[in-house]
């Protein structure tokens, strides 16, 4: 399949509901993937269960301050460039990129290098939503090396992190990404086809892209985008959509801690008075309480969506009094394992609740 | 007493208002060259308030010119357009995302050149000087006027758009230079976005001005001016021949900060109600809740908030269906004097239902007189129904509030609203939009990036107020009454050291 114009801008949306309210804002990735498009460069996206197995493929994305990737736009050679790292590392050229995180900002920029390098890019990721940290992947669950790892700025400096253990690989790039200014963009998890079969969240582009379709479109369609949310996404692998509260934002706790944006958003309910809903995040949305319920938690993604358009409002633009609809995602399997609830269930999150798959 | 003036699309309205209140206030057509109508509104104000140009201390205009300008793309200029940011940024170049015909007006004379800042100050190169002077010399003999310098990073640190500017004007004296770092706020595209617009306004902004000022020396007013800006606070005249583009959200604005002058009441909800929609805001302590989203004006992403209003589809002209059940979205618009039933029109409108029930006294009542009661209980029912739930969903807290009626259209009400404590519709709510320009007070801001910490907190937000208050007094505010009314700070994650945006604003009187 080849992404047209205005895929981007869906997916670009369906990227940010998967961000679980971070991830960044795909909104530059969008204009860098589509000005590629119209200078006349074409995007292929590929099922994950046609590559061959000897297929060798390499995951780009950004790392760093969204917030600064605001101003310091990139020049678009640093993935290319982290990537290249990985391939001279390896001896090897890359048949395919891929996201290695849909939400947020990371679906768009293996759109981007697919694009530049004439690469497929494989309609796959290893989160499925978005997450803080490098080791938080089903790769690194599943087994794949996670290095060599690319990393690159706008400056043409590049580096090259080889490590067994993706909690290093994390440390290591986030210092480099500070020194780069801020932001930075790499290449890590190179992957054979089989690997990726085996080892990623399968189908997340296009889920992407269909959940901003019906986000755009629900409207003017005369349906109810929720609705149309929850229907669509109970026939993915992700199997369960709900939606769990709805009202208006009445208080806003934001602030840094670690390099991290840790707080909690307290949403009123729409009418009377009932039991107010608590969503705490750290960068993503971790946990959603109403009086002594838990309503969603980590690894399924809670996101915060306009009440009016259904467009997803991410932790950086929540505000006081805007009303809101908080929809609970489940997420596939291969994200529900004992080993992945290790890496990004709740107690890697210090949270205490044990985990239960959002039910319906 | 302070004259306020509202040139809009379609009327033009002023309004003498002194220490007592409106003393007087006229509506008039919008003329072509402005000058007309706004010296016909002023002058048929003063002759109703019975006061002479000699007791006017100053004019405050808000005006949609420019707005409109760039919604038709007419009286634009060509625009050179500097970026300094190299290596960073080339991915997304200027007017990347611009509609065609917007590109057309502007031209595509881009230069990205060497230079701009990390996010901690640091240059990301050092300013390709020769770049700029090569850039300028290209755009000399293209024949352009005006220019827009961005750089990354500016907001925190304008100094590199500063060299450019030096380095432009050497180059070619006469050009007429824009920079972001003027325009405040963080997020390049956006800000560069608003620069561009800035540039291409600068020919109509000078002849915007010599028409203001044409207009008070008509009028024999030898009085300060002050125009509008976005956030309801007031300009320097002179400022406006810079910064055009800090006029484009003042209309909103406005309107609300008259109601709460004219009503009295801080903390409400208002409805404006024009020939065609209702814009249904919040007002707190005074000043409307601000939206989450950029204003976007003839298709391009700009840097400016404005208030949070929602538009509806009732107004004065809207169309009556159904025996009543069934009111607009569409409307009869300007041509509400000509198309409703109690003009002698054939068109049941809004306001015809209104002069029916015996509520509102325009036109002539005897041609509606044979409305079956049924048809004008209903279409009330229904307005009401309309501002009720529309009320409700922009309240953003449980207890009922004060509803505030303004605009043409405030005379459609007559009705208790469920969702609010009360309606008031204030006296001169008609003119509600230029007295809020009339009352405007001045403000001063500081937007910075910097490290907070439990120690220091105090210590840098203190360091911010005291900035953006001189920066009020600088803009023309009387320093006992400057005070600061914002304090935003928003957290940039994944960086060390705790870095947070933060963005202070602090408002004051003038001294008339």
């Amino acid at each position: 399949m080849n992404l047209e114009l205005q895929d981007v801008d869906d997916l670009c949306t369906g990227a940010a509901f998967l961000g679980a309210g971070g991830g960044g804002d795909p909104h530059i990735g969008g204009l860098m993937v589509k000005q590629q498009l119209r200078a006349g460069r074409r995007i292929e996206i590929v099922d994950p269960d046609t590559l061959a197995d000897d297929a060798l493929v390499m995951p780009t994305a950004m790392m760093g301050a969204p917030t600064v990737l605001l101003e310091k736009i990139p020049s678009g050679e640093e993935p290319l460039r982290a990537l290249r790292c990985v391939e001279e590392a390896l001896g090897r050229r890359a048949t395919a990129t891929m996201p290695t995180e849909v939400g947020g900002i990371n679906s768009t920029i293996p759109l981007y290098v697919g694009a530049r390098l004439g690469l497929p890019v494989v309609d796959a990721d290893g989160q499925g939503r978005a997450f803080p940290e490098l080791q938080m992947e089903t790769f690194a669950i599943e087994g794949v090396a996670c290095t060599p790892m690319g990393i690159a700025d706008e400056k043409g400096d590049y580096a090259t992190i080889c490590t067994d253990d993706p909690h290093r690989m994390e440390w290591i790039a986030r210092g480099i990404t500070i020194r780069c200014g801020g932001v930075a963009y790499f290449s890590n998890y190179p992957m054979s086809g089989a690997e990726v079969r085996r080892a990623s969240v399968k189908h997340t582009l296009t889920l992407a892209r269909r959940i901003g379709h019906i986000i755009r479109t629900a409207r003017s369609r005369r349906q109810d985008p929720f609705e149309e949310l929850e229907a669509f996404i109970a026939t993915t692998s992700y199997g369960a959509a709900r939606r769990i509260f709805s009202g208006k934002v009445v208080d806003l706790d934001r602030q840094t801690l670690e390099g991290f944006t840790r707080g909690a958003v307290t949403i009123a309910p729409d009418r009377g008075p009932g039991r107010p809903c608590v969503i705490t995040f750290q960068n993503e949305n971790l946990v959603a309480r109403a009086g002594g319920d838990l309503l969603a938690l980590v690894p399924d993604i809670i996101t915060v969506l306009d009440v009016e358009t259904a467009v997803p409002i991410t932790n950086e633009t929540l505000r006081y009094g805007q009303r809101v609809m908080v929809m609970a995602v489940r997420v596939p399997e291969i994200m529900r394992s004992p080993a992945a609830l290790r890496q990004f269930g709740p107690a890697a999150f210090g949270l205490d609740e044990i985990y239960e798959p959002l039910a319906l | 007493m302070k004259i306020g003036v509202d040139v809009g699309g379609t009327n033009t309205d002023a309004v003498i208002v002194g220490p007592q209140g409106v003393a007087g206030w006229n509506k008039t057509p919008t003329t072509r060259d402005v000058t007309a109508g706004i010296v016909g509104a002023i002058r048929a104000a003063m002759t109703e308030a019975g006061i002479g140009p000699a007791a006017m201390d100053g004019v405050m205009i808000g005006t949609t010119q420019f707005t409109n300008a760039v919604i038709e793309r007419r009286s634009l200029l060509p625009v050179g357009v500097l970026r300094l940011a190299l290596p960073a940024t080339s991915a997304v170049p200027p007017l990347t995302d611009w509609p065609e015909d917007l590109v057309a007006a502007v031209g595509r004379h881009v230069a990205l050149v060497g230079g701009g800042y990390e996010f901690d100050g640091r240059p990301i190169a050092p300013l390709d000087e020769k770049a700029v002077a090569e850039a300028a010399r290209g755009w000399a003999k293209a024949g352009l006027r005006t220019a827009a310098i961005t750089s990354v990073f500016s907001p925190m640190n304008g100094a590199m758009e500063a060299r450019a500017a030096e380095i432009v004007r050497k180059e070619v004296p006469d050009m007429a230079i824009s920079l972001s770092s003027e325009l405040g706020q963080f997020g390049l595209l956006p800000r560069e976005n608003s620069t561009i617009i800035n540039a291409a306004l600068s020919d109509l902004a000078v002849r915007v001005v010599a028409a203001f000022r044409a207009a008070l020396h008509d009028l024999g007013l030898d009085v300060p001016l002050f125009i509008s800006q976005n956030d309801g606070t007031l300009m320097r005249v002179e400022d406006v021949e810079r910064y055009p583009v800090l006029t484009f959200a003042s209309g909103p604005t406005n309107s609300m900060r008259g109601a709460v002058h004219l009503a009295g009441i801080e903390d409400a909800m208002v409805v404006d109600i024009g020939g065609t929609t209702s814009d249904i805001g919040m007002l707190r302590k005074g000043f409307p809740r601000q939206s989450t989203h950029f204003v976007d004006v003839g298709g391009v992403k700009t840097n400016f908030r404005m208030p949070d209003v929602l538009a509806v589809g009732l107004g004065g002209g809207s169309v009556v269906r159904e025996d009543g059940r069934r009111i607009g979205p569409d409307s009869v618009g300007f041509e509400l004097t000509e198309r409703a039933l109690c003009f002698g029109g054939d068109t049941l409108t809004a306001t015809d239902i209104a002069v029916a029930g015996g509520w509102a006294e325009v036109g002539d009542r005897a041609l509606v007189s044979d409305l079956p009661a049924a048809t004008i209980a209903a279409a009330r029912a229904e307005m009401r129904r309309i501002v009720e739930t529309n009320v409700e969903r922009m309240k953003t807290e449980a207890r009922d509030l004060p509803l505030l009626v303004v605009g043409g259209g405030a005379i459609l009400v007559d009705w208790d609203v469920a969702t609010a404590s009360e309606v008031v519709r204030p006296p001169h709510s008609g003119v509600a939009n230029a007295v809020g320009a009339a009352i405007a007070q001045v403000a001063g801001e500081v937007e910075r990036v910097v490290a907070i910490t439990e120690a220091n907190r105090t210590a840098v937000l203190d360091e911010a107020k005291q900035e953006a208050c001189g920066n009020a007094i600088r803009a023309g505010a009387t320093a006992g009454s400057v005070e600061v009314i914002e304090v935003e700070q928003v957290p940039i994650s994944y960086l060390p050291g705790n870095p947070s945006r933060l963005r202070v604003k602090a408002v004051g009187n003038l001294p008339i």
